[in-house]
């Protein structure tokens, strides 16, 4: 098995799932239905994950140590006995910041080319 | 629900164990969330290429890290890693070599358009021993005009022709077609144009197609060769074509093609039988029922003929089988020992592979205990044999690369297709199949065994607990010894088939014997007195050189020329109808017999006074005596061969024309110069033996300087020691002795590999029971004992199970055993005790570690 990586930027640049499913996690944790919702929604519906690259996504980043699975469960009337929730660890979010910056390293590039997002 | 559920099996187990739920839950959401109809086709649609492409994707996930962590264990282990992959690059190699051999010779389609429907049709002549001779043009002409089963059938003869033009004067074997071969292969020239059937009417211009060979050699692949002028034979042929590099017909020396002509007097003698007949069989015939329809027609040439054609008949034959059953059962019983050697590697493999996960028992436990399931675990073993396998499977290519090549005597010279079998893609192919079925094989056993470990277990027991492993590689150790006592055996057998073979007595002296082919082309030589002075001319200065102490003519050497038969007529002796009295009929110059050592028994050798206008003569072997004229005197009887009346005046000994293992026909030399101008030219003599007291290789350039003075545009070819010409009968045989003979060394060196592999192991194991016995009085020779017990103890059962397999396999071989019993005593004897012996050998290192065992070093360790 893979030993989990502690420098973050080895993980970047990150597949757009990833990148995606540490935001949604970065408010609450949240099981992978939940996980495809909150994508849906943070993109205006514009990315639907499939289930097949959420779990694909998930094993990985588990592996590597991005997420968590968590055993407290939400309080009862919120809770399904099938569903595994999942969490953000550290080195998720110092992954997630550091995948942040990266992008706004390339939009700070682009600007300075001239493209200028929103006012195309 | 349970579509979806039968979807998800695409994924791996473990995943599936994880997320296989969660999966479901969420597509049964999305399911309540589509509704029917139209909307739940495409959820159903997307969901099943979701699931496919991302369980690929986690397919190669698990692959990458498992051959991450291959490579890791592997570079910690580089002396199993290194063991592991020899063994399976032997084994390999062993199965692929003989493979792309076996395949090119017996199973790979002839380079011919739609090949099963080629066949060879023969002049079937059993009764006079002949079940495929060459065809009468007369037959030929007849078969072509009363048979159905054919869309074409073509005729050629094969010769020998000299070529002047573009350098050097060059012997070649040559082939002259009718124009309807080429159709019938189904081929066409690389450059110009087939014969057309002008080209074969009597008086047309000479036409030649050439070999890509001889095109690329002699002419420097020029493109203007077409349209050049040649002489072939003394007579002007025009190149009108070049063929493409992988034609080769009917064999790989033939190098030039001409047309077919036919006199009309060809057809007078349904006797004189010397054409070849290839012809396409019909698009759903079956071959019997060309066979069948051949015997019909040849029944009624026979009502038609009954003289010329009593008892023949026809026969047809595949192209692809015109080789002998013994070169098949040769290539068959050498890729049977190349899978026993697979087999023996694959069984060492998994006895190093069992010893390995017992040492490995902690840290699989460790991952058991981690988390990986049993499936996840049996997946990384795998990945780790396969690994093991492709490695050694790269390697045993390029060995089995390296030694075809070295082995092309076992590619029979009568098949239309190349000397060195191609290393190409269904070679490729086949070592990959190999190489994966070979890995599967070692590696599945011991990834059961080991991912079976109770994590508990091996974490408590470390590495000791190795007793059930110690008995299946016991069992694969067994089963080692056997392979390799069957493939002793094999190859003892036909190495004393070998050795009875090579002392067959050839009936001549071969040492200090030059041999050289000088084919006198016609009509230049039509006459006896033209080809009398060349012959002449040459034998005299040869004779003159240092250190020859004779030199003579023949018409062609024993073993090479085995055709040539002629039937005598003996007066009060009739023969049987179709059978004759058959003699292989030579003619020679005076001194043949002394200068290729065969002994002269009574009366007198020919002489050059022996000439057309004197009694016609014949010297005979003692064979042709004892079958007409037993235990009487023969000096001075007539019999009638050739066409005319002759009297014998000498007798000599027998020579194994066919070859050493087969049955010849008496010999008749009669003189060269008692035979017509223009006749029974294919007898005339073109061999010329030297026979010296020093060495004959070192004479071949003064001989050639001779024949070219006395004829600047004769060729010299076939330049060979007759040594090297009784040698080449043998050599077939040899290599194949050879290479099963090397199969056998390799399967015993595995098999003491494995038996040491395992007698160390077991004692490193128990090493604590050979202290406590120690400590309890047992002296170390008892303890050597033990050990070297356990090692003969193996070795005996598997000796025991080799020599009763052997036993029943020799039959199979019989026809290649030249007359040595297939359960020789000696040879059972011999392997048994190599077996024995190598296998006490691997016994004895780790028997002696054993005894040194200090008992107190191993109870303060405990």
């Amino acid at each position: 098995m893979a030993e989990p990586r502690d420098d973050a930027s080895a993980f970047l640049p990150l597949p757009l799932a990833t990148f995606h499913i540490l935001l949604a996690l970065a408010d609450e944790d949240r099981h992978g239905y939940g996980i495809i919702l909150e994508v849906q929604a943070r993109t205006g519906g514009a990315l639907r994950l499939s289930a097949g690259t959420l779990y694909r996504s998930i094993q990985r980043m588990m592996e590597d140590g991005l997420i968590v699975e968590v055993h407290e469960r939400p309080a009862p009337e919120h809770d399904d006995e099938r569903r595994r929730y999942y969490r953000l660890t550290a080195l998720g979010t110092r992954v997630a910041r550091a995948e942040v910056r990266r992008l706004a390293e390339l939009v700070k590039l682009a600007r300075a080319a001239g493209f200028a997002p929103g006012r195309a | 629900m349970d579509a979806y559920r039968a979807l998800l099996r695409l994924y791996p187990a473990s995943f599936r164990a994880e997320y296989g739920d969660e999966m479901r839950a969420v597509f049964a959401q999305r399911r309540r969330e589509a509704g029917g109809g139209l909307a739940a086709a495409r959820l159903w649609l997307e969901a099943a290429g979701d699931v496919a492409l991302n369980a690929l994707r986690v397919h190669a996930d698990l692959l990458g890290q498992d051959l991450r962590y291959t490579a890791r264990t592997l570079r910690r282990a580089p002396g199993f890693a290194a063991t592991a992959v020899t063994v399976a690059a032997l084994g390999i190699a062993a199965t692929t070599a003989t493979f792309s051999i076996t395949d090119h010779v017996l199973i790979r389609p002839l380079p011919f358009a739609e090949p099963d429907r080629l066949c060879a049709l023969w002049q079937d002549q059993s009764p006079g021993g002949y079940s495929r001779n060459e065809v009468s043009p007369a037959n030929y002409r007849d078969w072509k005009a009363m048979s159905g089963s054919f869309d074409a059938m073509a005729a050629y003869r094969r010769l020998s022709m000299s070529l002047v033009g573009g350098g050097d004067p060059e012997q070649l074997e040559a082939v002259s077609a009718t124009a309807e071969l080429f159709p019938i292969l189904g081929r066409s020239p690389l450059l110009g144009r087939w014969f057309a059937e002008a080209d074969a009417r009597e008086g047309a211009p000479g036409t030649a197609l050439l070999s890509h060979h001889l095109w690329t050699a002699r002419f420097a692949s020029d493109p203007g060769v077409i349209g050049r002028s040649l002489l072939l034979n003394g007579e002007p042929h025009t190149v009108i074509g070049v063929m493409p590099a992988d034609f080769r017909f009917p064999s790989r020396e033939t190098e030039v093609w001409t047309a077919l002509r036919f006199a009309e007097g060809d057809f007078q003698d349904r006797t004189d039988t010397y054409i070849y007949v290839v012809a396409r069989r019909k698009a759903g015939l079956s071959a019997g029922a060309a066979q069948a329809e051949m015997r019909v027609v040849a029944a009624q040439l026979e009502r038609a003929h009954p003289d010329e054609n009593a008892k023949v008949t026809a026969t047809v034959v595949s192209l692809r089988d015109q080789i002998s059953s013994q070169a098949r059962l040769l290539l068959k019983a050498l890729f049977g020992a190349a899978l026993c050697v697979l087999l023996i590697a694959c069984t060492n493999l998994a006895g190093l592979l069992i010893a390995r996960g017992a040492f490995r028992r902690s840290e699989l436990a460790v991952r058991t205990a981690l988390g990986a399931g049993r499936e996840r675990l049996v997946r990384q073993l795998m990945t780790e044999s396969l690994v093991l396998a492709a490695a050694g499977g790269a390697l045993g290519v390029a060995l089995a690369g390296a030694v075809v090549p070295l082995v092309t005597r076992l590619v029979p010279n009568a098949l239309p297709i190349a000397a060195v079998p191609p290393l190409d893609l269904r070679v490729l192919g086949f070592a990959a199949l190999v190489t994966i079925v070979t890995g599967l094989t070692f590696g599945v056993v011991p990834a059961l065994r080991a991912s079976r470990t109770d994590a508990a277990e091996g974490l408590r027991d470390g590495v000791r607990a190795g007793t059930p492993s110690e008995r299946l590689r016991a069992l694969l150790v067994t089963a080692e010894v056997t392979a390799s006592v069957v493939l002793l055996v094999g190859a003892g057998l036909l190495i004393r088939a070998l050795w009875n073979v090579q002392h067959v007595d050839p009936g001549l002296r071969t040492e200090g014997v030059l041999t050289l082919r000088t084919t006198l082309p016609l009509p230049k030589y039509d006459g006896v007195q033209a080809r009398h002075d060349f012959y002449t001319r040459v034998v005299d200065e040869v004779r003159a050189l240092p250190g020859v102490t004779q030199a003579a003519y023949i018409t062609g050497l024993p073993m090479v020329m085995r055709g040539g038969i002629w039937s005598v007529d003996v007066p009060g002796q009739p023969s049987e109808p179709g059978r004759g009295h058959p003699v292989s009929l030579r003619f020679v110059t005076p001194g043949l017999f002394d200068a290729l050592g065969i002994p002269l028994r009574a009366g007198r050798d020919v002489r050059l006074s022996d000439t057309n206008d004197e009694a016609f003569v014949a010297v005979v072997s003692a064979s042709l005596v004892e079958r007409h004229w037993p235990g009487q005197e023969a000096v001075g009887r007539t019999f009638t061969v050739a066409g005319r009346a002759r009297t014998v005046v000498g007798v000599v000994g027998d020579v194994r024309v066919r070859g050493l293992e087969r049955a010849s026909e008496p010999q008749v030399y009669l003189p060269h110069q008692q035979v017509a101008d223009a006749s029974m030219q294919f007898y005339s003599p073109r061999e010329l033996v030297v026979r010296s007291s020093g060495d004959p290789a070192a004479l071949a350039p003064a001989v050639r300087r001779i024949v070219t003075r006395v004829d600047p545009q004769q060729p010299v070819s076939n330049v060979q020691t007759l040594a090297e010409v009784v040698a080449s009968d043998t050599a077939p045989r040899s290599v194949q002795v050879r290479v099963l003979a090397g199969f056998a060394a390799l399967a015993l060196l595995l098999a003491g590999i494995g038996i040491h592999g395992l007698l160390a192991f077991t004692v490193s194991h128990r090493q604590l029971e050979f202290g406590v016995r120690v400590a309890l009085g047992a002296r170390p020779a008892d303890i050597l004992r033990l050990v070297l017990g356990q090692g003969v103890a193996l070795a005996a059962m598997g000796v025991a199970a080799g020599l009763g397999l052997a036993w029943g396999m020799g039959r199979g071989l019989q026809a290649l055993l030249a007359g040595v019993s297939p359960r020789d005593p000696l040879v059972f004897g011999a392997a048994a005790a190599l077996a024995l012996l190598m296998t006490a050998a691997g016994s004895v290192w780790p028997a002696v570690r054993a005894a040194r065992v200090d008992p107190r070093a191993i109870m303060r360790a405990e």
